[in-house]
């Protein structure tokens, strides 16, 4: 086999090995999509955030507007603080709504944003001013135990 | 009985001081190896015909096994995951698992038993025809000339060998799970995209693969290299070769792994 064929089927397999390579960064994972390296800080303060991880979506609407950067605890109030990294080509009111929501039942948890009718845009290391915690599957089972068993009385045998 | 405890002993002893002298030898070859390997990077054609007879005719192996891998997940996956009403997520367990683990390791116990095997058995024989001391005798530097272009080529072909690996299976997942059982097609690729991260996943898998091109490329040359000059010795040293490349990127694998993902809750 002659140079010039060791180099065209070489270049082809290099070819080839660089597409499967894109094609893992663009369309296996996704490079295209924000993936929390720029964009501005927000904080928010949760009485518990259940399962919530870092790196986990920040979703608006249902569309992906930033990632969850850092989590850590508030040693003086005990709450837990959220540290938000959001695209800046999105911005929400000042009394925007942040909640933490479960993708179907048993799926991954994630922070909800609910914008008000401010017109005042928060800026980079704002503050959510409210929140809604985690959804915590024992106390609710809990609660309704407790409610159930106020609605009818032990039966007494 | 005493001097045969002895004897016990001293197969003991023999055994673990051959095992660390060829580790050393090893160690001591790496470090010649590297000296020459930028002179050898500059000759570009030696190392284009090596990325032929080791990436280019693992090709279709490659491929085709990679495909038939994901597919075999595909519908193991389903099994499980149809069970929990989440059939939709086996995209991001096929190319999770194909990406991060499958992919590098199969693709370099695969390429040891295709291509490794025959480097080694090449290089040993240009040392039992003493082709390597005729090069030496006409002052041609053998490590340059022979051994570095196909460690190289071991390296540069693993990272390319397992990108085609898990792109083709998770082409054969997406046969199975989209085309015969019928998954949403967004979902599949949607959910998966949402899981597997550009810098952890797909770089820390060709990552993984370029250490496994690094060692099987190494075991392959030294074996070749160091080989008895018989053909008993050309076949056991071909047979260590696979053996030796495939426990190596088994245990590399482990500490890799360990070290990539476990700061990652």
């Amino acid at each position: 086999m002659n140079r010039s064929k060791f180099d065209f089927t070489v270049g082809l397999f290099v070819a080839i090995g660089l597409l499967a390579m894109v094609f893992m960064a663009l369309k296996v994972g996704n490079l295209a999509s924000f993936d929390g390296g720029t964009g501005y800080a927000l904080d928010a303060h949760f009485d518990n955030i259940g399962g919530l991880k870092v790196r986990a979506p920040v979703k608006s609407a249902g569309v992906v507007v930033g990632r969850v950067e850092a989590v850590r605890l508030d040693s003086e109030t005990y709450e837990a603080v959220v540290r938000l990294r959001i695209d800046p080509n999105y911005h929400f009111s000042k009394d925007t709504i942040g909640s933490i929501l479960t993708s179907g039942l048993l799926g991954e948890q994630y922070v909800g944003l609910e914008p008000g009718g401010d017109p005042v845009y928060l800026a980079n290391g704002d503050r959510l001013g409210k929140t809604q915690s985690a959804m915590i599957l024992e106390k609710l089972i809990s609660q309704f135990l407790f409610s159930k068993a106020a609605e009818t009385p032990a039966k007494v045998p | 009985m005493i001097s045969r405890m002895i004897t016990a002993i001293e197969a003991l002893g023999s055994f673990f001081t051959q095992r660390i002298d060829r580790l050393g030898l090893a160690a001591r070859f790496a470090i010649a190896l590297l000296a020459v390997l930028w002179m050898s990077i500059r000759r570009a054609s030696l190392i284009i015909r090596e990325l032929y007879f080791s990436g280019v005719r693992s090709l279709l192996i490659i491929a085709v096994s990679g495909l038939f891998v994901g597919m075999v997940l595909a519908v193991q996956g389903y099994e499980v995951l149809q069970r929990y009403g989440s059939a939709e997520s086996l995209g991001v367990i096929v190319a999770l698992s194909l990406v991060r683990e499958l992919g590098p390791v199969v693709t370099a116990l695969l390429f040891a038993g295709r291509a490794s095997s025959a480097v080694t058995a090449e290089i040993g024989l240009m040392r039992a025809t003493e082709q390597l001391a005729a090069m030496d005798m006409m002052a041609v530097d053998p490590l340059s000339r022979v051994i570095a272009p196909r460690f190289l080529a071991a390296i540069l072909s693993m990272p390319l060998l397992a990108a085609i690996f898990s792109s083709a299976g998770i082409f054969g997942a997406w046969i199975i799970g989209v085309k015969l059982i019928g998954i949403d097609d967004g979902a599949f690729w949607s959910q998966m995209q949402a899981s597997v991260d550009v810098r952890i996943d797909v770089l820390g898998g060709l990552l993984k693969s370029v250490v496994f091109g690094i060692a099987v490329g190494l075991i392959s040359v030294f074996e070749g290299y160091f080989a008895a000059p018989t053909a008993e010795g050309i076949a056991s040293a071909t047979t260590r070769t696979v053996v030796t490349s495939s426990l190596a990127v088994l245990l590399l694998d482990l500490v890799l792994t360990v070290m990539m993902f476990r700061g990652l809750s």
